[in-house]
């Protein structure tokens, strides 16, 4: 087995409207398999994914915002949200659903997935990655 | 391949999922078993309660690897490892407990 990689997925799409967001939550479900490192980013409006109280009753699609939730199952523990992304659409934290893992190191505590960091430190973790997937 | 359930059609897709999910009752899920070879007893039913649990909170079924790890976390250890697993549902517990839950096949299985 070769070395360990940095793996991050890019969300930059509103999750219903077109196929990125979920496409991109399918990937990173099916690449988790290969205990890889793996983020993701949500810039833009990507950054709707993770928003709570989604209901997509009226539009006739899947809600798969719920599935955000299972990440930490799959030893996907970390999901940078940026913040000028935030700001710009009138959101804070306090609107995206809490999303958790349990930290294997630290007795199994919970601990939150969500970290929002400013766009020059979004800059600086893309730079940090052997492979980049935008969607 | 379509299932049977007391003369009514529950349409599935070729390897046997079926496409409504809302069409699942615990009928459906003794006729699906039948037809995997698998006979049911409790501790197969436990496997099955519980994904669609996990289904019903996530919107997915799990990848084999997180299903025996939830398993493990809920159930114990006696349980949540692949030699019981693979005992219930020889064929792959994912893939055959899914089924007969009425569930998608999990992302990622081939």
């Amino acid at each position: 087995m070769s070395e360990i990689k940095k793996f991050l997925y890019v969300n930059r799409k509103a999750p219903y409207g077109t196929i990125y967001a979920l496409e991109s939550l399918e990937v990173v479900l099916i690449g988790a398999a290969f205990e890889q490192d793996v983020s993701l980013a949500f810039l833009d409006d990507g950054v709707f994914q993770l928003t709570k109280g989604q209901n997509t009753d009226g539009i006739g699609i899947k809600n798969f915002s719920p599935t955000y939730r299972a990440l930490g199952d799959y030893e996907v523990t970390k999901l940078y949200v940026e913040q000028e992304s935030l700001d710009e659409r009138g959101l804070t934290l306090d609107d995206l659903q809490a999303v958790v893992y349990e930290d294997e190191d630290d007795d199994w505590e919970e601990k939150p997935s969500i970290r929002v960091v400013s766009r020059a430190e979004m800059a600086d973790i893309m730079a940090d990655q052997d492979v980049v997937l935008s969607f | 391949m379509d299932y049977d359930v007391n003369g009514t059609t529950i349409a599935a897709d070729e390897e046997g999922y079926i496409t409504n999910l809302s069409e699942w009752s615990k009928e459906l899920a003794d006729v699906i078993a039948v037809n995997e070879k698998i006979d049911m007893n409790e501790e197969h039913w436990e496997v099955v309660n519980f994904l669609r649990d996990y289904y019903e909170e996530y919107q997915i079924a799990p990848a084999v690897r997180v299903l025996i790890k939830s398993v493990k976390k809920t159930m114990g250890k006696e349980k949540g490892n692949n030699k019981y697993m693979y005992e219930l549902f020889p064929y792959g517990p994912a893939k055959q407990a899914c089924k007969i839950a009425g569930l998608p096949k999990p992302t990622g299985c081939v």
